[in-house]
């Protein structure tokens, strides 16, 4: 599970709060960066670093959007379609996913590299279309950008 | 009001780092409020007649005095970057141009609330925004100026910590009582109010929610003045304001001007008028959660919160979403309303039901089965939403539904046609 280093990071998470349970968050950010989604092993190992009950991890985890239970493509292509991005091209965007790669929305690649979904506003709507690519913000996107960037995390895949 | 010269987002070269902040007289109104009493600080505040840029435009020193002057427990201050309102991307201008301004202003608001410790919240997807606001707070503690080494670094007694809280993608904790109850590690289900926060907040103790950019106002109206601040833009509503716009513009982007402009001079001159010269259809003046504007009322309407209650919507985000002629309103009403029914906390009925009932009715009506009928449908379900619940989420659902139907229903009509 967690190296010595982590749990000196979720040491630091809990030293934030006057109360553990607050740390639940930054902790599932943590395990969902290491395993890239939370099983329910996950969520034990989580409520038992912060010694808090499993059923509240497991209420937090299902509530919020960023914290998976199920995997994902090692690629997450988060397309924002929210209207600024609409009026600027998400349809572009998700075509030109779709041509090149071969899944849309909800889909995942037979190889596991690549899986796209519809994000609600990321809060790029000065640089529309967007998406996120893991962490990454890809703004002002062309069809052009778009292959261009697949190709590359093709090759790094 | 082009002779505006920006303090929020001034443009200066790496005024992100610290010793280039500190180059600028950084850190310096942080100074002198450690040496005036929190009433001096609120009283100042209350002048400028500064009010929330988050959405409400509640006044800001009135919120600060409802914090108790004294008592048992701790206090605690909450600023909400949590900028997931459809339209608004200007906190992050903040986060990643002038993290410094929002520190210091966190620091003068915490002498002014008498607080233990800030809690800066910003959503989960600003991962790298993220780093740089915990980098600038990092560096703000080696200083002094934040933390045990304040006394030292300005005399006084007063510390206070401050700490980034990372949100994980939810829209609804940027609702001040489900943010707290983000950070408190539970379910961020909005709370039922009263009791306030300023009573109850963030783990029973008394705590103020203020936005990013509402913050980051707070070390200018120190260092410049109140009567500064209120010469600025509208009269019941002054001071800069980060106008975000996008959708059919040439120049979108975030622009620090004062309140109160019109809304024409910022489509057309500030964001460089419509791609290809088409009309306005529709325009969103403040986050996609307030009333939409038909194109051909925008003469002389103002951005401000005074004028634009006047023309029946509001100043939200300031998040402004233009649509030329070409627009299908049916189109954007169903994407709106899908956002706030995956967004729907699901805690109340008539928000959990109705957001899903009036997506399913628009859904229709964009496959081509809907009939005139569905409008008045669709108003009715909007109506029974709006008011009956327990945070605002389910008016920020109703709204565009209902104000959309009232004032597009010839566009939605003929859309019906198709």
């Amino acid at each position: 599970m967690f190296t010595e280093e982590e749990l000196r990071k979720v040491e630091e998470h809990k030293s934030h709060y006057p109360d553990n349970l607050s740390a639940v968050m930054g902790v599932l950010h943590m395990y969902m960066d290491k395993y890239g989604h939370i099983t329910d092993e996950g969520v034990t190992y989580v409520a038992s670093l912060l010694d808090v009950p499993e059923e509240k991890v497991l209420g937090v985890v299902t509530f919020y959007e960023m914290y998976h239970q199920h995997k994902t493509g090692k690629y997450k292509l988060q397309v924002c379609t929210n209207v600024s991005c609409m009026l600027r091209g998400s349809d572009m965007v998700l075509q030109t996913i779709k041509d090149k790669i071969g899944i849309g929305i909800g889909e995942t690649t037979s190889d596991g590299v690549f899986s796209v979904h519809e994000a609600e506003c990321l809060g790029s709507c000065g640089t529309a279309p967007m998406m996120s690519v893991n962490k990454d913000y890809h703004e002002n996107l062309t069809p052009e950008k778009i292959n261009e960037l697949i190709d590359q995390l093709k090759a790094q895949a | 009001m082009t002779d505006y010269q920006p303090v929020l987002l001034p443009g200066t070269p790496d005024l992100h780092r610290i010793d280039v902040y500190e180059q600028h007289g950084g850190y310096g109104q942080a100074r002198r409020a450690m040496s005036m009493s929190p009433e001096e600080i609120i009283d100042v505040v209350k002048d400028s007649g500064l009010r929330g840029r988050g959405g409400a435009a509640f006044p800001t020193g009135l919120k600060w005095s409802f914090m108790p002057k004294d008592g048992e427990k701790p206090s605690y201050l909450c600023v909400n970057g949590d900028e997931s309102e459809p339209g608004s991307f200007k906190d992050r201008q903040i986060f990643e141009f002038n993290p410094h301004l929002m520190i210091e202003g966190i620091l003068i608001a915490g002498r002014a609330l008498r607080i233990k410790a800030a809690y800066i919240y910003i959503r989960g997807e600003y991962e790298k925004w993220v780093q740089m606001v915990e980098k600038a707070v990092a560096d703000a503690y080696a200083k002094g100026y934040v933390g045990e080494k304040m006394k030292e670094t300005f005399g006084g007694d007063f510390t206070c910590d401050i700490y980034v809280h990372r949100g994980a993608g939810a829209y609804i904790c940027g609702e001040e009582s489900s943010l707290m109850n983000s950070i408190e590690g539970i379910r961020p289900y909005p709370r039922v109010k009263p009791p306030f926060p300023a009573q109850v907040g963030l783990w029973g103790c008394p705590t103020t929610i203020n936005n990013v950019e509402t913050i980051a106002n707070i070390p200018v109206i120190l260092d410049k003045g109140a009567e500064w601040f209120k010469s600025i833009g509208a009269e019941k509503h002054p001071g800069p304001i980060l106008y975000g716009i996008s959708g059919h513009v040439n120049k979108p982007g975030v622009y620090e001007l004062p309140t109160g402009m019109l809304l024409t001079e910022l489509i057309y001159d500030v964001a460089g008028g419509i791609p290809g010269d088409k009309k306005v259809k529709m325009v969103i003046p403040g986050g996609s959660s307030m009333p939409p504007l038909r194109g051909d009322q925008l003469e002389g309407v103002r951005m401000d919160a005074e004028s634009l209650k006047d023309v029946g919507s509001a100043i939200g985000t300031a998040g402004i979403m233009v649509m030329d002629e070409d627009t299908d309103i049916t189109r954007i009403l169903t994407r709106i309303t899908h956002f706030y029914k995956v967004e729907s906390c699901g805690q109340c009925t008539p928000c959990r039901e109705g957001t899903g009932w009036m997506l399913k009715v628009l859904n229709r009506m964009l496959d081509g089965d809907g009939t005139p009928k569905d409008l008045d449908l669709l108003h009715s379900v909007a109506k029974n939403i709006e008011g009956n619940t327990v945070c605002a989420l389910g008016d920020a659902a109703a709204w565009p539904v209902k104000f959309t139907i009232e004032r597009f229903r010839d566009e939605l009509e003929a859309e019906l046609q198709r």
